[in-house]
């Protein structure tokens, strides 16, 4: 039989368990509520700081503004000494065809008005949530041995050589195939440990740090982060981060073949095309 | 192959559904945040969050103090900075010296006293972080009356469960008076003071001259200034909007732990 114009045999494996399908697709949720909410509450008060109080007449690290520039409003947004004009995005941005002060875009703030109570409310719901579907993960990933199996890097593949390698692939746009294409490889397993044990524990930690109610029930968790307003910036950061980790991580899903991805992370049942094929 | 053409198709349709909502995202979400059922479903959390830090806290952990080199160079000042109104003016004409804090409602023991009162009773000196709900926070250093002295005095009834604060300003011109309610674990809290003195000198007239309480281990906006009353009372829904508060009446918690 001439195998040769028939179409490569795909193998769907299963992939992801149910219990990481869930809370993957409920985390994308609060995720995405948080980050929605966040911002609602983050124009509150458009400024961060560093250490233990910080206001008004304080130094920021950054602040986002509005400020009249003859007729027109210009956006201004301010990192430590520098000044930049962010006019259409920060400061100052369209509402119903006017120019408006307001930090963020309407439609990047939930809800899309200025309502500091209603974001609360939805950010707080969703970061309960948060942590719920979190303990859950971790509860599985411990016990169930998703941690050890797919997420726990083996030696030969933290070595500079390897990683090297990996990451030239990457850039090409070349994935794994074959029998490598079954397991993550070491670059998303190290950014998934990063996320998992490292940004969303650092959200948690430096969100509960801005409780007045948390700081005298664990005095030591503002000690951690020198002060709630350190804690607050941190939230900031951490917050920027993981939106830098989605984008990577969805523009990896799209060119590593998006049906595939999905199907696997909906179904958990992933196709990988055996690489001696043709032999 | 059907299998897969029939999960093909079902992933196009929810990526059609998806593409709509995000579409229709905006309006939708806003629609759901006016919703009341969704509102009393995320207000659940609310009480999960009071019901934990309760548990965590116990009533007498102290919300951290600081030294004076702590302290914020420029404390703003937030919400009123000057109530409207003749009678207020009058008070601060005669510097607070006919004032007098009514302690009324459920006790046993009326009360009337005046700032020298208040002043001739044990008093706290503490330096704390004030957190607006906002997200900024500044250091300062209050003096004043611990409220558990002056529940003594007036020896609260059975019934009483909350402890309410009757403020001369009007947040909002209209609104009625500024009030602000907490319960009896933060009453009795030894950081919840009546403070009538600020960083060494008398209460400022813009952060709530003669008296405001501090209740150090919840956001700044139940820090009530310009106290006139203090009453106790068995519900708060007969007060302002119901919800025990100023700005719980407007959709902010009533336990403002976070």
């Amino acid at each position: 039989m001439d195998t040769h114009d028939a179409p490569p045999r795909k193998i769907l494996i299963h992939r992801h368990s149910l219990a990481v399908r869930l809370t993957h697709w409920v985390n994308v949720l609060c995720l995405t509520f948080l980050l929605l909410s966040g911002l609602q509450i983050f124009m509150a008060h458009p400024a961060l700081y560093w250490g233990q109080y910080g206001a008004n007449n304080d130094p920021s690290v950054l602040s986002i503004g509005a400020e009249q520039d003859g007729n027109a409003l210009r956006g201004v947004t301010r990192v430590g000494g520098l000044s930049f004009t962010t006019t259409g995005v920060l400061g100052v941005s369209n509402v119903d065809g006017v120019q408006r002060a307001r930090t963020f875009p309407d439609w990047l703030t939930l809800p899309s008005y200025r309502d500091l109570a209603t974001g609360r409310r939805w950010h707080f719901f969703f970061a309960w949530l948060l942590v719920i579907n979190g303990f859950i993960y971790l509860l599985y990933g411990l016990f169930a041995g998703h941690f050890r199996r797919d997420l726990l890097p083996e030696g030969r593949e933290l070595t500079p050589s390897h990683l090297g390698h990996e990451i030239a692939d990457h850039a090409r746009l070349r994935f794994p195939k074959g029998e490598a294409a079954r397991r993550y490889n070491s670059l998303q397993k190290l950014a998934y440990i990063a996320v998992i044990f490292v940004l969303l524990p650092l959200m948690v930690a430096t969100g509960l740090t801005m409780s007045p109610g948390m700081d005298a029930a664990l005095p030591w968790l503002v000690d951690v982060f020198g002060g709630r307003q350190s804690a607050r910036t941190l939230h900031f950061v951490a917050a920027t981060l993981l939106v830098a980790f989605v984008i990577v991580h969805l523009a990896m899903v799209v060119l590593s073949g998006p049906f595939n991805n999905l199907r696997s992370m909906i179904t958990g049942r992933y196709a990988i095309t055996p690489e001696d094929q043709r032999s | 192959m059907t299998r897969l053409i029939t999960r093909r198709g079902l992933l196009r349709a929810s990526f059609a559904a998806a593409g709509g909502l995000v579409l229709a995202g905006c309006d939708q979400l806003d629609a759901l945040s006016q919703n009341q059922n969704v509102t009393d479903v995320l207000q659940s959390a609310e009480w999960l969050t009071m019901k934990s830090q309760r548990a965590l806290l116990g009533r007498d952990a102290l919300a951290r103090e600081f030294t004076e080199a702590d302290m914020s160079p420029v404390f703003r000042s937030n919400g009123t900075s000057m109530p409207a109104g003749d009678a207020y003016a009058r008070l601060v004409e005669t510097s607070f010296s006919d004032w007098q804090l009514k302690v009324d409602g459920q006790v046993s023991q009326p009360l009337s006293l005046s700032l020298a009162d208040l002043k001739a009773m044990p008093a706290r000196t503490q330096i704390t972080r004030h957190d607006c709900v906002e997200g900024w926070s500044a250091i300062g250093k209050w003096t004043g009356v611990p409220l558990a002295a002056i529940l003594a005095k007036a020896q609260p009834t059975a019934a009483a469960r909350y402890v309410v604060f009757h403020c001369a300003d009007e947040y909002e011109p209209g609104s009625g008076a500024y009030y602000e309610s907490i319960d009896f674990v933060d009453a009795y809290h030894p950081q919840t003071i009546l403070a009538y003195g600020m960083n060494g000198n008398d209460l400022p007239i813009a952060h709530g001259a003669p008296l405001r309480l501090r209740v150090e281990r919840q956001l700044g906006y139940k820090q009530a200034k310009y106290i006139m009353r203090v009453e106790l009372v068995d519900s708060f829904a007969r007060l302002g909007g119901g919800q025990g508060g100023f700005w719980p009446d407007r959709g902010y918690e009533w336990y403002a732990g976070i």
